[in-house]
């Protein structure tokens, strides 16, 4: 308990995985929310990354917790710029009234 | 070690705490400020694993750009929150089902997995002892040899997101005036103004 192992980060890392997951069920109408829990999922994988490079001594998972780092800052600019036109398209952001490319 | 201790339960306390916030915050602004305070804890913890390079990365990175981008976002669109709010509660419970599944599940599997001996032999990129390189610099010194290539295509990855972001959101608004600097530039003074010869006490 007091010796904190690998195993502690992984839990933080799994319930705050886990709180990502659940944030999506929570606010289905929220695409602003989705977001942010996409983000926390991020955070959650990138923690888990770190863990293991620091436990296990390899460097590389560092590495390649940079390049999530970069792909979610990209991810969460491309989707709050697709969440500005379409509420200057339509007017709302409520995930039920995106059903446009439905067949 | 004591204290080492103290400030992991700290940050994953306040890490957790803030990110059930974000999730459940009434306003989307007041989610904003958990998620960078979660993003704020979660660099703590990485400086406890020391990865101090990653963490200071995070804080840059997230709490200056992607927060500052949702904040603008948020506060941007005119939407009426309390209207979204409603059926908030609606998927509660099978949301509440999946997530404990999942929980338990990922727990189980972090807490019971073995790992074999091949683990210590199969390391790509062996971690150097903290007093000779520090983390910065050992991480510089596989990212630019061993990495470029991958380094590179995260280049090129920001370079399109930025790129996208700028195509998508940009509109050409008619019917406003706007300056054209090259009709200004084409501007001759035989255009703009004649000389008249006034006659006395006539008027033009």
């Amino acid at each position: 308990m007091l010796e904190i192992t690998l195993g502690h980060y992984l839990t933080v890392a799994a319930i705050l995985f886990t709180l990502g997951v659940f944030g999506i069920f929570l606010n289905r109408k929220n695409v602003i929310i989705i977001l942010m829990s996409i983000e926390l999922m991020l955070l959650a994988v990138n923690i888990n990354f770190v863990a293991f490079s620091t436990f296990k001594h390899d460097m590389v998972g560092q590495v390649f917790a940079m390049f999530i780092l970069t792909v979610a800052a990209a991810e969460a600019a491309i989707g709050l710029a697709i969440l500005v036109i379409y509420f200057r398209n339509r007017g709302t952001i409520a995930v039920e009234d995106i059903n446009q490319m439905k067949g | 070690m004591i204290f080492v201790t103290f400030a992991f339960y700290l940050f994953a306390f306040v890490t957790i705490a803030s990110g059930i916030m974000v999730i459940s915050a009434k306003n989307p602004v007041h989610s904003v400020m958990w998620l960078i305070l979660a993003f704020f804890s979660a660099a703590g913890l990485f400086v406890l694993m020391g990865a101090e390079f990653l963490a200071m990365l995070l804080v840059i990175v997230y709490v200056g750009a992607v927060a500052v981008l949702f904040l603008f976002v948020v506060m941007m669109l005119d939407i009426n929150f309390v209207e979204m709010r409603q059926g908030f509660l609606q998927y509660l419970h099978q949301g509440l089902l999946v997530g404990l599944i999942l929980l338990v599940e990922i727990v189980t599997l972090v807490s019971t997995w073995p790992y074999g001996t091949t683990v210590v032999e199969n390391i790509a990129s062996p971690m150097p002892e903290a007093v000779d390189v520090n983390n910065t610099v050992a991480l510089g010194q596989i990212l630019y040899t061993d990495y470029i290539y991958p380094f590179q295509v995260a280049g090129l990855i920001l370079l399109v997101a930025m790129i996208g972001a700028i195509v998508l959101t940009f509109r050409r608004r008619p019917g406003i005036k706007r300056q054209n600097i090259m009709v200004q530039n084409a501007r001759r003074p035989e255009d703009s103004f004649e000389v008249v010869d006034v006659k006395s006490g006539e008027g033009i």
